[in-house]
């Protein structure tokens, strides 16, 4: 980032929850890049940057599509970048039907089930045919869908049948990407923006200019983004709409370009790559499901082509080490390397449809490691019931959290919803180490692992994450060891056996050098034992004898040295700082940087020389790894049946992607559609301007009784809830507030629970600086303090004023904290998007009124008067396809919500508390 | 790190110096590290303090906390003003960040004192003749094809700075200290010696900035509530006595950079020699008015002011009083030859009138 010439921080807050990457922002603000913080709120970030653009939460699809179309409109894309390096040029079948025709659905929608049949979104094969996903035909299957399989694609792109597509390199041919894209976004217009986003036209210029200004050969943009794009009902779309923009402009590859994830934990990105998530295995090798992956070949014919080009052709090397780094001996040919001690996925089984699972009394046992979902995730009323329904839970944490205290201090317990002596759940608590009190990596939001050694040993009975899993596999393995139960077998089965250091710790670099596997070596009894470390994933091999614990992460132990732990101050002399940790994959630091050279070789200019190609010396030089085969030369134009790595071109510096190209247009990996489209909110006052289909027609919904959801536009009683709301972070706390809230240094400093609002709401509705505020949505009443502040602008949207609510969401109810308040997340419903599972948490309505919350169950009466008033019902926001006679019957709302709401304050039972 | 100057303070200063050595005790410029006759003085160290890349993270807060084992402060309540709920530099607290929102109308009056300082002589406005040693490495030059037009005064911003003391080149606490609990150290920085102080309190009243509290023993004006409030912390240590930064006088020893600056992610805190951050702070000051940001301007660095200088300097955005420092702190001793020469006239004229009595009562 700090060799970006123009960086555009939008869907997060980087100075205030990234305050320490933010040091490349200030650092290339401080060369004379331009910085612009695209946000609901003016935060310390827009405080730190050269402007500030308010946007309506929820809307950035809009503002990136208008981007869009301005560079096609203008001819400003790199087009020397663009036509080689993206599927521009690539034919779509003929069968597809863009949301332009289908008034904002894609051909192949099944409005029973919400899902997409995707087979008419696939390229036009060069013999007429289309180009499939491998392995599957169902509608609705494999590569992301019910079992919530997108995010395989965190180190690969998905999977095609094989790479002999048609192109045309003219972009003229109606069916090109290039020209879909054109149309798609032709009604993404200033003025659209205007109406959606609230952006003025003179912000909007000043925004298309600094990027298009500041992108070319000379110059590089870049883009930071959080979870302010992600939390919500189509969120992987707002980031595939930043891809496009920046695929279009030549940002992808090169120093100062890119679009950063700036994620929100210190190891956030290592819980992906070796995941806690339910639907992933470590390298993004997805997790086999019941039915389409019964057996070995169906699986790894599913998860990779051989046909296909680039590297995750070789995925079944990749898989097959895996297996024996998890099974060792117990892993052979014989039975499929052990492929089916894995269980299988039935379906997604996520946090909230696990959740959902203990109140249906499904689910009998829970781990709480790392997270405070009693605070934390989205519906916590819903979070603290589901608990009450588990025979047994586990809480590891620093602290007493509310996520273990919940059966004696939850707002449920107040409210009598739950009574104590009633609550059969039995919670253990087992204090956990701090991260200076243990050794391992982080891996850091730019693919990073730094190691950590430990500085002083854990207080107490406190136990390393390592540690505990580790004894507990021990004494678990030791209970069944007679079982001769079949379902037994996979724990016996598996490597387990660490050394231990002094004060009996499993050893973490040895889990290290696991992570980054060796080769095997059999000896005369015909056991295997670990030999050389490898060097890198190149070595894997799909005949069992190699072992790694994720491919991704090997090289990481390569020359048996422990390479995150490098140190050098600055990392060392080069510009990329390569002698500082070490970046998966094969210590890239940036990736696909083949595109920062011409398809020639060259550099795209002088400034932003990265890597090139040295004819005299044949091979990729630069100053990073090369990301790319090394040998491979520019005009190398191999037969593209060859599939894997041998089938890339010379140009076709997108070495995961299955064709080797950029996707603007994406044929298969994502359920919602193969260009993002901008669909409102779940729940949003504002209609949707551009199409007659209000919400996400394929989002998942889950209408329940405890968990309802507001009226949207077009909807009755939608000005019961007329403010839109979004929640946040603080520099002061972190997340649930189980590492801040604990902490008197902290506490101090973020001491109470707050809402802002703009001084035109606070005179609205009556509310004083300081004074206190009760918020209302559907499914819960929560009371905040009250900051007013110009911070937060009231938008102009669709002719009427649409006031946004900003909320941290870091306090919860409890007793053992040293400070508590009302969880901003009790106010969330679920509704997720369906490639992620993620929630919708950055965008949805409530109602603001002047004063404290009425206590206990009191506020589960205003909370049930609301939606009564609302004519809330299940089915309420729960419409797949909106209604296009809506359209016609009621046009847009073109003028303020009735005042009725305001006057409501004042009647009987809706006074101020 | 500490980057140590190649041979102390120039010689022709120290010279000039020590030929006003009485002359500058009570006010103007002066070394103070050599006016307390170190054996072996060090450069004065400081801080450079440039509000303008803060981000208001408090981390230098936290930091200085935990650094220095100071208690938690305040009520643990919301206080209203923007995001800052420490409020003040006191006794347990010895960084505190402001927060200041403002709208156009006040950035255009910032900008315009700040042009009217440029007038007064602070540095021009204008491209920096010298590459600005700013910023981190490898190169803090401005690319070719920066934009330097002045910008379009913006809607609105956010003002955050972090103070601390100022480790005046003339103390105010140290000069009316009854005890010499305070001290010049071999930094030049001044330090509280907490097994010295009696609590008397003259130093808090000797602080033109507001710095110095007592850390409250309980008999008036609590600043914290024991056992009223979850979350009790343990015993509050050096209660009833002086309290202030330290410029971490403890790291300085071990050549140690001071928590707040080690901590600070945007190098907004900067830490070194005094003169050298000096330099560096006019030279930052030049580019921001380069940029057009007139607005910019420096606070203690002018070794003429009240104070002879601070060893903390800051560069602003606003007037002081924005951030809620004074304008022209003056410390006490400052004017101690003009109220002496005063109360020489006094006593003149008394012993005048009084002679008069008597020479009229002989009549």
């Amino acid at each position: 980032m700090a060799n970006a010439d123009c960086i555009v921080l939008q869907g997060g807050n980087m100075a205030e929850a990234h305050p320490v990457g933010f040091q490349w922002v200030a650092e290339a603000r401080a060369r004379g890049a331009k910085v612009i913080h695209v946000d609901p709120r003016f935060t310390r970030t827009s405080a730190n940057a050269d402007k500030h653009i308010a946007i309506r939460a929820g809307s950035d699809v809009v503002l990136l599509g208008a981007l869009i179309n301005y560079v096609i409109a203008n001819e400003l894309w790199f087009h020397d970048f663009v036509v080689p390096y993206t599927n521009a040029a690539t034919l779509v079948s003929e069968d597809f039907r863009d949301t332009e025709d289908l008034e904002g659905l894609f051909s192949g929608f099944d409005p029973e089930t919400g899902t997409y049949d995707k087979t008419t979104w696939s390229y036009a094969g060069q013999g007429g045919d289309r180009v499939g996903s491998p392995g599957q035909q169902r509608a609705g299957d494999g590569d992301a869908g019910d079992n919530g399989g997108a995010e395989q694609h965190g180190s690969g792109g998905p999977p095609l049948e094989h790479s002999e597509v048609q192109r045309d390199e003219t972009l003229q041919h109606p069916r090109t990407v290039f020209q879909i894209l054109k149309r798609h976004y032709a009604r993404y217009t200033p003025e659209m923006v205007q109406e959606l986003c609230g952006i003025g036209a003179e912000d909007f210029e000043y925004l298309a200019r600094a990027i298009t200004e500041n992108s070319g050969r000379e110059r590089t943009t870049c883009w930071g983004y959080a979870t302010g794009w992600t939390q919500h009902t189509f969120g992987a779309q707002f980031i595939r709409t930043a891809a496009i923009l920046q695929l279009l402009l030549g940002n992808v590859g090169r120093p100062g370009s890119g679009i950063m994830a700036l994620r929100g934990h210190a190891s956030i990105q290592g819980s992906t790559d070796i995941p806690t998530l339910f639907n992933l295995l470590p390298g993004y090798l997805p997790m086999p499901s019941v039915g389409l992956h019964d057996t070995l070949p169906e699986y790894l014919d599913a998860i990779a082509s051989k046909e296909q080009k680039g590297f995750w052709a070789d995925a079944d090397a990749y898989f097959v080490s895996l297996m024996k780094a998890y099974y060792g001996d117990a892993a052979t040919a014989d039975n499929n390397w052990g492929y089916d001690y894995l269980p299988r996925l039935s379906g997604p089984h996520g946090t909230y449809q696990t959740v959902m699972g203990m109140l249906a009394d499904e689910v009998e046992g829970y781990f709480v490691l790392g997270q405070n979902p009693a605070v934390g995730s989205a519906n916590g009323r819903m979070q603290r019931l589901g608990m009450s329904h588990l025979k047994w839970m586990v809480v590891r944490d620093l602290s007493l959290i509310e996520s273990a205290t919940w059966w004696k201090d939850s707002p449920e317990i107040a409210s009598g919803e739950l009574r104590t002596e009633d609550i059969e759940t039995e919670v253990f608590f087992m204090p956990a180490a701090t991260h200076v009190e243990k050794a391992g990596t982080f891996t850091q939001t730019q693919r990073l692992l730094q190691w950590r050694h430990r500085a002083v040993m854990p207080p107490g009975e406190c136990q390393s994450d390592l540690d505990f899993f580790y004894q507990l596999g021990q004494k678990i393995r030791d209970i069944v060891k007679d079982s001769g139960d079949p379902r037994d077998e996979p724990l016996l089965a598996m490597t387990w056996d660490y050394p231990l250091d002094e004060h009996g710790d499993p050893d973490p670099e040895a889990v290290l050098r696991e992570i980054n596997g060796y080769e095997l070596t059999t000896d005369e009894s015909g056991a295997q034992r670990p030999g050389r470390v490898l060097s890198g994933f190149g070595e894997l091999k799909a005949d069992g004898s190699t072992s790694c614990g994720c491919w991704i992460y090997s090289g990481v132990y390569g020359g048996d040295e422990n390479k995150s732990a490098r140190r050098v101050p600055h990392g060392g002399p080069g510009v990329t700082q390569s002698q500082w940790g070490w970046a998966w994959p094969a210590d890239r630091r940036i990736l696909y940087n083949r595109a920062s050279a011409d398809p020639d070789g060259k550099p795209w200019s002088e400034r932003k020389k990265y890597i090139w190609w040295d004819s005299e010396q044949g091979r990729w030089v630069g100053d990073d790894v090369p990301d790319f085969p090394v040998d491979r030369a520019p005009h190398s134009r191999p037969d593209p049946a060859l599939g894997g790595p041998a089938a890339l071109a010379g140009d076709d510096p997108f070495i995961m992607q299955a064709d080797g190209k950029g996707w603007l247009f994406a044929p298969t990996g994502l359920v919602d559609g193969p260009l993002p489209t901008h669909y409102e909110p779940q729940e949003s006052p504002v209609h949707n301007a551009l199409y007659a289909q209000q919400q996400s027609p394929s989002r998942m919904l889950y209408p329940r009784k405890d968990n309802l959801d507001a009226p949207s536009f077009g909807e009755p009683g939608v000005e019961v809830y007329p403010y839109v709301f979004t929640t946040y972070r603080l520099t002061e706390h972190h997340t649930a507030g189980g590492m801040s809230r604990w902490l008197p240094y902290l506490s101090e400093l973020q001491p109470e629970m707050f809402c802002e609002v703009s001084p035109q709401l606070a005179a609205e509705r009556g509310l004083s600086n300081d004074g206190w505020a009760t918020i209302i949505s559907p499914r819960a009443v929560i009371e905040a303090k009250v900051l007013v502040t110009d911070r937060m602008t009231p938008l102009r949207i669709g002719g009427r004023t649409v006031h946004q609510v900003g909320l941290p969401y870091h306090w919860g109810v409890g007793d053992h904290a040293i400070v508590t308040g009302d969880a901003a997340n009790d106010l969330l419903g679920v509704s997720l998007d369906p490639n992620t599972q993620i929630q919708e948490s950055k965008v949805a309505t409530c109602d603001v009124i002047a004063g404290r919350r009425p206590r206990g169950a009191a506020a589960d009466v205003l909370r049930e008067q609301y939606n009564a008033r609302a004519g809330v019902t299940l089915e309420t926001g729960n419409q797949r396809v909106s209604d296009p006679a809506l359209e016609l019957t009621q046009g847009h709302l073109a003028t303020d919500p009735p005042e009725a709401t305001q006057d409501e304050r004042d009647k009987e039972g809706w006074t101020r508390w | 790190m500490v980057t140590q100057r190649p041979e102390g303070p120039p010689k022709a200063k120290r010279r000039r110096l020590l030929d006003g050595f009485f002359a500058h005790q009570l006010s103007g410029p002066t070394d103070p590290t050599a006016d307390a006759h170190w054996p072996d003085p060090k450069p004065r160290k400081g801080f450079f303090t440039d509000t303008s890349i803060c981000i208001g993270c408090k981390a230098c807060e936290v930091a200085c906390k935990e650094w220095n084992r100071n208690p938690r402060d305040g009520d643990l309540e919301l206080t209203g003003h923007s995001y800052d709920n420490t409020v003040a530099l006191g006794a347990s607290t010895w960084r505190h960040v402001a927060f200041i929102e403002q709208g156009k109308e006040r950035i255009e009056e910032a900008r315009e004192s700040g042009r009217k300082l440029v007038a007064l002589g602070m540095p021009k406005v204008g491209p920096p003749s010298v590459s600005p040693g700013y910023g981190p490495p490898p190169s803090a030059e401005l690319e070719p094809g920066v934009d330097t037009a002045p910008p379009v005064t913006p809607e609105f911003r956010w003002l955050m700075a972090s103070d601390v003391c100022k480790h005046c080149t003339h103390a105010g606490c140290l000069d009316v200290c009854p005890t010499g609990a305070l001290m010049r150290t071999e930094f030049g920085t001044v330090v509280v010696q907490d097994d010295v102080c009696n609590g008397c309190g003259t130093c808090v009243a000797g602080c033109p900035f507001g710095v110095v509290e007592r850390r409250s023993d309980g008999t008036a004006a609590p600043t914290y509530r024991e056992g009223q409030k979850k979350g009790e912390q343990p015993p509050v240590p050096k209660r009833g006595i002086a309290q202030k930064c330290t410029l971490c006088y403890d790291r300085l020893v071990d050549d140690e950079t001071p928590a707040c600056a080690k901590t600070c992610p945007t190098t907004s805190i900067k830490f070194g020699d005094h003169d050298d951050l000096v330099d560096d702070a006019r030279e930052r000051v030049a580019q921001l008015h380069a940029q057009g940001m007139t607005e910019a301007r420096l606070y203690g660095a002018n070794e003429l002011d009240g104070v002879g200088g601070t060893g903390a300097v800051f560069l602003l955005l606003d007037e002081p009083e924005v951030y809620g420092l004074p304008p022209d702190p003056r410390v006490p001793t400052a004017d101690l030859p003009a109220m002496f020469d005063r109360a020489s006239i006094a006593a003149l004229g008394m012993i005048a009138g009084v002679t008069l009595a008597f020479l009229g009562a002989r009549r």
